[in-house]
């Protein structure tokens, strides 16, 4: 019986009766992070991070949760379970399992560039390393993130210069308050889309603290946007309450807006590459980092990222799951469109 | 270089018109006559010769990115664009330059006279010296083809802002045979003369499709109506004893059509004509495939041009007895080409017949027999209108006929590339024959993102098999497909091949049961 197994509900423990993310109603659920392809509805227990809890309950409601510190060892019919950070979004682990000195890891969605704000990623040795690779392919390279800001404040000076609004898109959960906490405030306001500033909310009653933000509400005249920056979910972009910002200036911040074709189709003014995944040289210095012989791949370019690795002398799998990686920052997103 | 990629990346930023123009006007200023008459050039799609092959950029990337060539070739798929795959899988330059537009185009022409090494050992210097948005336009000097969102119309429209010239008169002077080699920005555009250069065609004029409906466009008698015919848009110029013949594309074809060459002594000198190339035998046009099949040969032989002989399909006179007549009304140019076609007396040169109608009613009827007649439908033109350059509305107008649909079950999907990297989009699609589904087409646009985002979340749960990219699905949905022709092939296993096919509407109203058979799809041919 192998440690970890894949069902049709997720992930699933045998030897402890959890699972760890699953995509269908179980008993009992281990929790990455709080993003909605990972941390769905329904289940009768949850387990968290607890810094990821506050953001999973405000999503979710009603349900019985339980949280675990960093690092914390945690056993469930003698299995070993510890959450360690992830770097993804605030409180986003991966969960190592123990059993009989055997190791495995699972991911969750992860990133290795500390970004100041989630907690920083930590390597952790295994045997089996369940791993996301949403941008495995080698044509996705990540800026510095200072790069990146850079880049996005001077476009938010230059906006300002031409009496213009900036209005920039990322996951209200996460990217949000990554892009809210680096940007330069000296040059104007932040106003916030109210699927944000929910976010900001609970995030800020955990006692984390975040630059200030003003909801955009109905009672705010149009006039009082301009020069300002507004930061908005990417379902936000393509719907009438982006009229109200007036002229305009879009810009969508992505690990998709790597490719000159992503950015044209969003029809955006500018597209910014800043992922909150690992890119390319971050996947293979991470998996490497484990020390694990197998690998099990679960969303993104996972055929072409198997083959490599198996090149390169691993055991490699795919594993067809219903994880999404960024795929709702540049399409529809059943997420963000349930917060508006 | 730096420049002419800060241009690049301004004009890609935007998908404002106005901010193109003058991004665009602002670089003319800028740059020296050189480099301004190369960014004409390749606005107006004309390149440097090849001189490295897109196989051996492929390997040098590939080995320069210290990655296999599988995986090189893998994103490229994703990318949809070999020079950005390129730019984007090598390594931080590692020194830094500032060379001009001109420079690099005359170093890729230098690459040509060299052996594989010393082009290997070139390319390499220069993607070490280049930044990212320098080695993509680099590289697209080298693989050719630069779209990036401007069209020969926008930069014309910069270059009046920036010259002060009017537009059409900037039109006309960059059509034809030049290129930065055989004259100057000067020469060129400033002080050109059209009489210069004998080849000059004109630039075309486009109709856009028929928006509502025809009774719109009020009194009958103020249109005159021709058969809309499926070949290829052609200009046909005859000055000084010579013979030239341009497509639509800018392209001159005269040598591909020995069957016109009779008209250099048939017509007189100063005589331009818009038509359409068709191939014409016994008396009616033949299926737009078979010129297509021709067009692809190096070598017109014998027995191409028997089986795929063409005519010209007259449709207007833009110049006679050496003048320029476009400014006269349709119904006198149409007079005056009456009379050329007559006068010339040949059976290639051909008149396309007016379809007399006196109500719209009745020329409804005459669009209902397009197919029959192997047309595309209707063209409809103000019998007062000028000829103009390049596609304007009002004036004329294609009254296309509604395309042909079937319903047909979803089989296989692949990832789309470039703007759609993350999705599905590429899509096979059967009929039933019997209790077996037959693939007969592939179709890719016609969803909006919002489907395309459905479907995608779709194929990953019910995916049977994976073949590379290519994943076979559970025959579930059903679409309607839309074309505007079938014909017989022995290629497909199905027996047909389409035209134009695309995804017209997805049925979700329909079981795949009810999908259509290969019966009914052999009775549209």
């Amino acid at each position: 019986m192998a440690l970890l197994e894949f069902r049709k509900e997720g992930i699933y423990c045998p030897a402890a009766d959890i699972y760890i993310d699953p995509w269908r109603r179980v008993k009992r659920a281990l929790i990455t992070h709080g993003h909605a392809d990972h941390s769905r509805w329904g289940h009768q227990y949850y387990l968290s991070t607890t810094s990821a809890m506050p953001v999973i309950k405000y999503r979710l409601g009603d349900i019985r949760i339980e949280t675990v510190a960093y690092g914390e060892k945690k056993y469930i019919n003698g299995v070993q379970f510890s959450f360690h950070p992830a770097g993804h979004i605030l409180g986003s682990a991966q969960i190592r399992v123990e059993h009989k000195g055997e190791v495995w890891v699972v991911s969750g969605d992860y990133k290795i560039e500390e970004d100041g704000f989630a907690e920083a990623y930590e390597a952790v040795k295994c045997h089996s390393f369940i791993t996301e690779c949403t941008f495995g392919l080698p044509i996705y390279k990540w800026k510095p993130q200072q790069e990146v800001f850079q880049a996005i404040n001077q476009w938010w000076q230059q906006n300002k210069s031409e009496g213009k609004v900036s209005v920039l898109s990322g996951y209200s959960l996460g990217k949000a308050q990554r892009i809210i906490q680096n940007l330069d405030t000296s040059i104007g306001k932040i106003y916030t889309h109210g699927a944000v500033e929910n976010v900001n909310e609970v995030i800020r009653q955990q006692g984390v603290r975040l630059q200030e933000t003003t909801r955009v509400t109905a009672a705010i005249h149009k006039k009082d946007f301009i020069g300002h920056i507004v930061i908005c979910p990417p379902s936000a972009m393509g719907s009438p309450w982006i009229k109200k910002f007036k002229p305009v200036s879009l810009g969508v911040a992505s690990g998709w807006m790597m490719l000159r074709g992503a950015r044209r189709r969003r029809a955006a003014d500018r597209g910014f590459v800043l992922s909150d995944h690992v890119d390319w040289p971050g996947l293979n210095q991470a998996i490497k980092a484990t020390e694990a012989e197998r690998i099990f791949v679960t969303h993104g370019y996972t055929d072409i990222f198997k083959r490599w690795l198996i090149e390169e002398g691993y055991e490699a799998e795919v594993v067809e799951t219903e994880y999404e990686g960024e795929l709702s920052e540049i399409t529809d997103s059943k997420e963000e469109k349930a917060e508006e | 270089m730096k420049r002419f990629a800060q241009l690049f990346t301004q004009l890609d930023q935007t998908t404002k018109i106005n901010t193109k123009v003058n991004a665009l006007a602002h670089y003319f200023q800028d740059a020296d006559d050189k480099d301004r008459l190369w960014t004409v050039a390749i606005l107006s799609h004309r390149r440097p010769k090849r001189t490295v092959t897109t196989t051996l950029l492929r390997h040098w990337a590939a080995e320069y990115g210290n990655i296999p060539l599988w995986l090189f070739e893998e994103s490229y798929h994703v990318v949809g664009d070999l020079a950005e795959t390129i730019a984007l899988s090598l390594p931080p330059k590692e020194s830094d330059q500032d060379q001009s537009l001109s420079y690099w185009i005359d170093f890729i022409k230098s690459l040509g006279a060299l052996e594989e090494e010393e082009k290997q050992e070139k390319v390499l210097w220069a993607w070490r010296q280049l930044d990212d948005a320098e080695r993509f336009i680099f590289n697209k000097l080298i693989t050719g083809g630069f779209r990036i969102g401007v069209s020969q119309k926008l930069m014309v429209r910069a270059l009046a802002k920036y010259t002060g010239m009017e537009e059409n008169i900037l039109a006309h002077r960059l059509m034809g045979d030049w290129t930065p080699d055989t004259t100057t920005f000067q020469d060129l555009i400033i002080t050109a003369d059209p009489s210069d250069d004998l080849s000059k065609p004109y630039p075309f004029y486009l109709a856009y499709a028929l928006e509502g409906e025809a009774q719109d466009l009020g009194m009958p008698e103020a249109w005159q109506a021709e058969r809309k015919w499926d070949g290829i848009r052609g200009q046909l110029i005859v000055r000084n004893g010579e013979l030239f013949v341009w497509s639509r594309g800018e392209e001159l074809v005269t040598d591909k059509f020995p069957e016109y060459k009779v008209l250099a002594e048939r017509l007189p000198n100063g005589t331009v004509i818009d038509g359409e190339i068709l191939p014409f035998k016994d008396g009616q046009p033949l299926t737009f495939n078979l010129l297509q099949t021709r067009i692809g040969r190096k070598n017109v032989t014998k027995a191409v041009m028997s089986k795929a002989p063409v005519v010209l399909m007259a449709y207007d006179l833009l110049e006679w007895a050496g003048e320029d007549i476009r400014q006269k009304p349709m119904a006198e140019r149409r007079k005056l080409l009456e009379y050329a076609v007559a006068d010339c007396h040949h059976e290639v040169l051909m008149l396309s017949p007016i379809v007399s109608f006196s109500n719209w009613e009745a020329l409804a009827q005459e669009r209902a027999k397009s197919r029959e007649l192997h047309s595309e439908g209707i063209m409809l033109k103000r019998k007062d209108s000028d000829y103009k350059a390049g596609r304007k509305k009002g004036d004329w107008w294609k009254w296309k006929i509604d395309p042909l649909t079937i319903d047909a079950v979803m089989i296989y999907a692949q990832r789309g590339h470039g703007r759609r990297a993350n999705l599905y989009t590429d899509f096979t699609f059967a009929v039933w024959d019997g209790e077996l589904l037959v693939p007969f087409t592939k179709a890719y646009s016609g969803l909006t993102d919002k489907e395309f985002g459905a479907i995608t979340a779709w194929v990953k749960k019910n995916t049977v098999e994976r073949f590379g990219p290519v994943r076979s699905v559970t025959p579930h949905h059903v679409f309607e497909i839309a074309f505007e022709g079938i014909n017989l092939s022995k290629r497909h296993k199905s027996g047909v091949a389409l035209r134009f096919p695309r995804i017209s509407r997805w049925r979700k109203d329909k079981p795949k049961e009810e999908a259509n058979t290969l019966d009914d799809l052999k009775s549209l041919l």
